[in-house]
């Protein structure tokens, strides 16, 4: 009976409630789809890696049936370029991270906190320079680490000064250009800026000079920031190709990504190889990713809601 | 006091220039004399044997009469800026517009989506060429026979597609992170004047996220004019050059080819970021202008 003698007002709440329902059932379906897409080719990855080479076009394609080891074997034993690759890889980023996370952190607090001449014409060239594309300074880039701007090197009188760094195939040829970058100083700037400036003023009082403060204090309080920038850098240095492609050039020398690409010219049919190679490229990320979920959203929601 | 202000004056001048001292120096030789030495290569010629030779806007205009440029990669990348960029503001858009909704397992998608984009663009470009081999799982799955990445009509949009599919998990996360900045009550109070879902979505959450949207197409127009790790990997500009991008084609003149022209390459590489910039400063023009319409 209550159906029929419902007034037009519970009517129209009943539609409401019908559509509400229905919308979030439509969005839960969107997002259940997407969530599948996005980890469909990673686990496909993984299935496949454990298949023989032979297999690697064969159904079926959900489950790793026959079940073989040979392509990890092969990673880590028989070819022997891929541990090298690894620890190259792990050697750049490191390094880049830790170098660029300190560097980072110095200047950012010191465009946050000293006043020095020029000051704000530094600070709006790194602003420009975040929005410059990288492409255009590839080329000079490339002279300045390998054989200088110019060949043989700037003559002054007697002295020849050298103009490039000399750094083909080398790995601090792709370290050295990575130490700093505009957006992480940004990034820091912007946190100290933030920052409640009394910690540090006390320590001041306290006779510590910038530099004292700046290890005891300053580096020590930024540690959630420090740890999202060195996330940010090592995730970029690791995956990183263009640079390296240009810089490194004998096999020896190559990092993960490179070397796969590479090795995939030379063993094209050895495709499940590839393919358990590209999980070892992937699997310290995602660790990494999933341990510190939580600074990696946060650099995210940063970069978004600070620049826009 | 008066001299010990003026030392510490002094103190903090050099303490400022030590502080960013590391970063300065990066940052001049690799940003600032690179670009200044950018634009002089472009007005020489140079193949790395000889010094440079000055010859003026002689490479600008090759590289305008260049049949590759002007026929390929140029038509080539604003079709892909011009497809991808809308695509992925809106897609990440909808997805952080669900996700806002308050649904359960929110952190769980939320992890989830962000897996493609910390794979490495090789590595997922080595994985898509697997996926989109003729006898590949993407073929099987559908039944189709296409040879997607040998097809001059096909190699070009699985590479679109590709980068769409792994950027919409990050930008989704700036958006998600901009919609939780909007304030309840906003919705509240066009819940009240009778606004539904739809009109919710393009009167309040759109506009107020203007900021966050300006942000996302500029950082996605920038990263799509330099569109190159998934183009050497997966098709080397081919087929028939249908993929070749003007970064791709910079990387060819100037390390690639057995000709090296590196005065020529510096030229387009000027012109990509005067096109970068025209761009930038034109989509920041209509968004904002979009904005004052709507305010007023």
């Amino acid at each position: 009976m209550a159906v029929t003698t419902s007034s037009p007002q519970t009517q129209v709440y009943a539609r409401t409630v019908f559509f509400d329902r229905l919308r979030k059932y439509l969005f839960f379906a969107m997002l259940a789809f997407w969530a599948a897409l996005s980890v469909a080719p990673l686990y496909f990855t993984l299935v496949f890696s454990f298949k023989p080479v032979a297999d690697v076009y064969t159904p079926p394609i959900w489950a790793p049936i026959p079940f073989t080891l040979d392509n990890y074997i092969t990673i880590l034993g028989t070819f022997q370029l891929f541990p090298r690759w690894v620890w190259n890889s792990v050697f750049i980023s490191v390094i880049i991270t830790i170098f660029r996370v300190l560097f980072c952190a110095m200047a950012g607090y010191a465009f946050a906190r000293i006043e020095f001449p020029l000051k704000s014409f530094w600070f709006n060239l790194l602003l420009i320079s975040m929005m410059m594309p990288g492409v255009v300074t590839l080329i000079p880039s490339f002279l300045i680490i390998g054989p200088g701007l110019i060949r043989g090197g700037l003559q002054l009188g007697d002295l020849r000064i050298p103009t490039g760094f000399g750094l083909i195939d080398n790995p601090w040829g792709v370290i050295l250009p990575g130490m700093a970058d505009a957006f992480g100083v940004f990034m820091m700037t912007q946190f100290y800026k933030s920052f409640p400036k009394e910690l540090e003023e006390a320590a001041m009082m306290d006779g510590s000079g910038r530099w004292g403060t700046f290890f005891r204090i300053v580096l020590p309080i930024s540690q959630t920031q420090l740890i999202t920038l060195a996330l940010l850098t090592f995730q970029g240095a690791w995956n990183n190709f263009m640079w390296p492609l240009l810089v490194l050039r004998s096999p020896e020398q190559f990092t993960l990504p490179i070397g796969l690409q590479w090795f995939r010219g030379e063993y094209y049919t050895l495709y499940s190889v590839i393919l358990a190679g590209s999980i070892f490229n992937t699997l310290p990320i995602l660790i990494i990713f999933f341990v510190f979920q939580q600074y990696f959203v946060r650099s995210i929601a940063a970069t978004g809601s600070k620049e826009g | 006091m008066r001299t010990s202000t003026g030392r510490r004056k002094w103190a903090d001048a050099l303490n400022g220039y030590l502080f960013i001292s590391p970063w300065l120096i990066i940052f001049l030789i690799f940003s600032l004399i690179s670009l200044g030495y950018a634009v002089y290569l472009s007005f020489t010629e140079y193949n790395l044997l000889r010094p440079p030779r000055w010859w003026g806007l002689e490479g600008y205009q090759r590289v305008l009469e260049d049949e590759l440029f002007i026929s390929k990669a140029l038509p080539n990348t604003f079709k892909y800026v011009l497809i991808v960029v809308p695509i992925q503001t809106f897609l990440s858009l909808v997805l952080a517009f669900a996700m806002d909704q308050n649904l359960r397992f929110q952190r769980f998608f939320r992890t989830i989506f962000y897996l493609p984009s910390v794979t490495s663009s090789v590595v997922i470009s080595l994985i898509f060429i697997w996926i989109f081999a003729p006898q590949g799982i993407f073929n099987q799955i559908t039944g189709l026979t296409v040879n997607w990445l040998d097809d001059p009509r096909t190699a070009f949009y699985v590479i679109m597609g590709m980068n769409i599919f792994t950027t919409s998990g990050t930008l989704m996360l700036i958006f998600l992170a901009g919609l939780q900045d909007i304030p309840l009550a906003v919705y509240e109070a066009a819940e009240i004047d009778g606004a539904n879902g739809l009109q919710k979505f393009f009167y309040i959450t759109v506009p107020m996220l203007r900021p966050v949207i300006f942000f996302v197409v500029t950082v996605g127009v920038i990263g799509c004019f330099q569109v190159f790790d998934q183009i050497f990997v997966m098709t080397n500009g081919g087929p028939l050059d249908s993929t070749t991008t003007i970064t791709y084609l910079i990387y060819k003149w100037a390390f690639r080819d057995t000709r090296i022209q590196m005065g020529q390459a510096s030229a387009l590489a000027v012109i990509l970021t005067l096109i970068i910039l025209a761009v930038t400063l034109l989509q920041r023009r209509v968004i904002e202008g979009s904005g004052s319409g709507a305010e007023r």
